[in-house]
């Protein structure tokens, strides 16, 4: 059994379903400028808090597996995004406690209504950022970084930082025409369409960037038989971005939000495709990073039984706090 | 002595600054999820609204807390990465699957419980209410058993080989996970995180007693605390004596410098208090009781124990700092324990709620088990140096490749923004705490009027439910 490459795909789903959750609950902070009061900022916030802990915690997974399954791609990677991953940290530190500071300050809440919405852009923003450095690949000498600390600053990198923050917006949009009611979904709603747009035409971009950045890259794209994967991606992405304009047309939000995820997942696939077999681009592969396989079997032990009951009773926790927020929300 | 543009350095000062706020938050948690699991089972069991009066008072700031945890939480487990990767790459097959276990086994149970725990009561049943609690105080627990793994592992190595590219290969998990100091060091930080919580209660029960002596949860919340700290305060007094003995075995060096024993000699004395000079090899301003040394360490007065002479002075780890946070951590455990046996004796008196000193004392010793707990650590981490993993990888050459400007920028940020949030963070628990909790019209009755009560309800209830008498 191939230890590396099921270790991959598990890292893999843990990185995308951070994406797909967390992407959410940030994108409802970046919209926090566009609420118009008190209520509706309560009402938003009650939409995402009994969940918001949970999804950071696939951000966790995908950090500690990495050390665990690949440590020599987190000893290099790492360093090479020690700005970003930096700024991120803190961003969602300020974030984190603004859930529970917001409640309990008394003269500042407009503070830590600020301080949610900086800090869930910053976090997107840099997440973004750390993606578009990464895929422009990371120097590499023996088994170390080889860069500077400011080499993940490049127009690319800047480029898919906006796209993550635009995505993400447009998954907290989705996320609140669901769970809420009245003028707040409409307003909401309106904005779906908006940011799918913008959300398109940065997948357009970075997709006919990411070719130009490494030959192999372009080779994965535009050669055959590899091709043959790749193709149905971008079809894929206007059939979803079609569907998603049909169920803001008819009202359905929780298809609406599902195809905004769809647009996640299909980019997701598509960048899989793009630097495969690699884990560090364009230097390390999985098999080069892998740990030893008694440390991936070991862990692959605990993750068969866990992981799977994490995910259901994930699932359970969003049943139980299913349906629209009502207002006021939920208070302990 | 400290040169503040070494990046080694500077990523040091970094990870000790992170740590020691970041284990405040985990040792309140394990500590308040497991009492508040009891008072919650309590309400379930006897119906009492007191005890749902105290599981609505310490959610408040137990849920402030928690987050602050969450999020020093995950700084620290990217930190690996950013400021000691070449650790990482090293150390990564053999503590990488530990921390794997600890993301899937706590705090996705943490996270994924806390919302039904917070939020869900009108949601969810009243027993899956409370398994939901159980669950999170559960969590935290594991949590602690995988990372306090890993960080034993890194004080006494086992089960492992290294393999050409100079990674530490596992090849016992078994021995791996129970590593020698693993059991002891364990048993050690739990029982200080039950004990720092309790001293938190019952801080928080005589601020306000002395304040008004009639409310029944603080009388309640007092009471439970104090019973706790009489209990777990000499059976932490043992557990530390144990974990020292398990210490002096394996790493001779560090129980060698908190001891003040530069040479190596029988009939050791214990110091008191004393200022080591690393240059002399001598203890300046000594106070000591002769003898005792080698009766602590081995349980007989004539022993020989061990000195710094026997190690390389490179492999020597700081003494002041060493001797210095171990006596003031055993210091305060001993004042701790006499808080414990002073509570027993204001008890049996009929005094508990009475005594000014009592709650003076115990108001005034509330946070100082995080002092306790901060030295420990620093006792054991400090007497780790000047390695990472002990005897095998120094710690000059864990660190990432990183120039020290990013790694200073990083350290001023994280400083800045750690003062300001966790600062806040502390005033708004404060602030929690400071407000009395309702008193319930139910508890008003006092004394054995109270207990017959209770007792009967007791009775209806199981006449009711048909269980048996337990």
């Amino acid at each position: 059994m191939d230890f590396a490459l099921i270790w991959a795909f598990i890292l893999a789903v843990a990185v995308f379903v951070y994406v797909a959750l967390d992407g959410f609950d940030l994108g409802v902070g970046i919209l926090f400028p566009l609420l118009r009061d008190e209520e509706e900022r309560d009402t938003a916030i009650s939409a995402i808090a009994p969940v918001w802990d949970g999804n950071e915690t696939w951000l966790v997974l995908g950090g500690g597996g990495l050390l665990a399954a690949f440590p020599l791609a987190y000893s290099v990677i790492f360093p090479a995004l020690y700005v970003p991953l930096i700024v991120m940290l803190l961003a969602l530190i300020f974030r984190g406690v603004a859930f529970e500071y917001r409640v309990h300050s008394r003269k500042r809440k407009w503070f830590w209504d600020r301080a949610f919405f900086g800090g869930s852009l910053m976090a997107a923003f840099s997440q973004g950022i750390a993606l578009g450095a990464w895929l422009q690949g990371i120097e590499v000498t023996g088994r170390a970084y080889a860069g500077g600390w400011w080499d993940w600053v490049s127009p690319f990198s800047v480029a898919t930082g906006l796209a993550v923050v635009c995505g993400y917006a447009l998954l907290g949009a989705a996320w609140i025409n669901l769970k809420t009611e009245g003028p707040l979904q409409k307003r909401v709603e309106t904005l779906i369409r908006p940011l799918a747009a913008g959300t398109v035409g940065f997948i357009v971009a970075v997709s006919a960037w990411t070719p130009l950045l490494d030959g192999r890259y372009s080779l994965r794209w535009f050669a055959w038989p590899t091709m043959l994967y790749a193709v149905p991606v971008p079809i894929l992405v206007g059939l979803t971005v079609l569907a998603l304009w049909r169920s803001i047309e008819t009202g359905r939000a929780m298809r609406a939000f599902l195809c905004a995820e769809a647009l996640f997942l299909l980019c997701y696939i598509g960048l899989g495709i793009s630097v495969w077999p690699d884990i560090v681009p364009t230097n390390i592969s999985i098999h080069e990073a892998a740990a030893p396989d008694k440390s991936l079997g070991f862990l692959l032990v605990g993750a068969v039984v866990m992981v799977p009951a994490i995910l259901i009773y994930t699932a359970a926790a969003y049943w139980i706090f299913r349906g629209k927020v009502r207002h006021g929300g939920y208070h302990h | 002595m400290i040169d503040l543009t070494d990046a080694i350095v500077l990523a040091r000062l970094q990870f000790a600054f992170t740590i020691s706020f970041h284990i405040i938050f985990p040792a309140t948690s394990i500590g308040l999820a497991s009492f508040l699991a009891f008072v919650h089972w309590r309400w379930l069991r006897t119906g009492e609204e007191i005890f749902l009066t105290l599981f609505d008072y310490w959610i408040k700031p137990f849920a402030v807390v928690f987050g602050m945890g969450v999020v020093s939480g995950l700084m620290m487990s990217y930190e690996f990465g950013t400021n000691w990767s070449v650790f990482s790459d090293k150390a990564g097959p053999v503590i990488g699957p530990l921390m794997g276990y600890e993301v899937m086994t706590a705090f996705f149970v943490e996270a994924g419980f806390l919302g039904v725990m917070l939020f869900g009561r009108d949601r969810v049943g009243p027993r899956l209410h409370f398994f939901a609690s159980f669950m999170v105080a559960a969590g935290t627990l594991a949590s602690a058993f995988w990372i306090l793994s890993v960080n034993s592992w890194m004080q006494t190595p086992a089960g492992y080989s290294i393999n050409d590219a100079g990674q530490f290969v596992p090849e016992d998990w078994f021995e791996i996970v129970f590593n020698p100091s693993f059991p002891y060091r364990l048993v050690h930080m739990v029982f200080a995180a039950y004990l720092t919580t309790a001293l938190v209660i019952a801080g928080t029960g005589a601020f306000h007693l002395l304040r008004n002596n009639e409310n029944q949860p603080v009388r309640k919340m007092f009471s439970m605390a104090l019973w706790f700290i009489a209990v777990i305060a000499p059976l932490q007094i043992l557990a530390g004596d144990q974990h020292g003995l398990n210490t002096y075995e394996h790493q001779p060096a560090k129980v060698a410098a908190l001891e003040g024993h530069f040479k190596t000699r029988s009939a050791a004395p214990e110091y008191l208090f004393g200022w080591p000079n690393m240059e002399t090899g001598e203890i300046d301003y000594a106070v000591s009781i002769p003898y005792l040394g080698s009766w602590i360490l081995t349980h007989d007065f004539h022993a020989e124990i061990i000195g710094l002479d026997q190690f390389d002075r490179q492999d020597w780890p700081n003494v002041p700092i060493l001797f210095w946070s171990f006596r003031i951590m055993v210091g305060l455990g001993l004042l701790f324990f006499c808080l414990g046996l002073m509570g027993l004796v204001q008890r049996f008196r009929g005094r508990l709620y009475d005594s000014r000193l009592l709650a003076v004392c115990a108001l005034l010793l509330g946070p100082t088990g995080y002092v306790a707990l901060l030295c420990g650590w620093i006792t054991t981490e400090v007497g780790r140096q000047p390695y990472t993993i002990y005897g095998l990888l120094r710690t000059v050459d864990s660190a990432s490749p990183v120039a020290a400007p990013a790694v200073a920028t990083s350290l001023i940020a994280i400083v800045l923004v750690y003062l300001f949030i966790f600062g806040l963070g502390t005033v708004y628990v404060l602030r929690l705490l400071a407000q009395m909790p309702p008193n319930s019209p139910a508890q008003l009755s006092r004394g054995l009027l109270d207990q017959g009560g209770r007792r009967a309800v007791k009775i209806l209830k199981l006449l009711k439910f048909g269980r048996g008498a337990r």
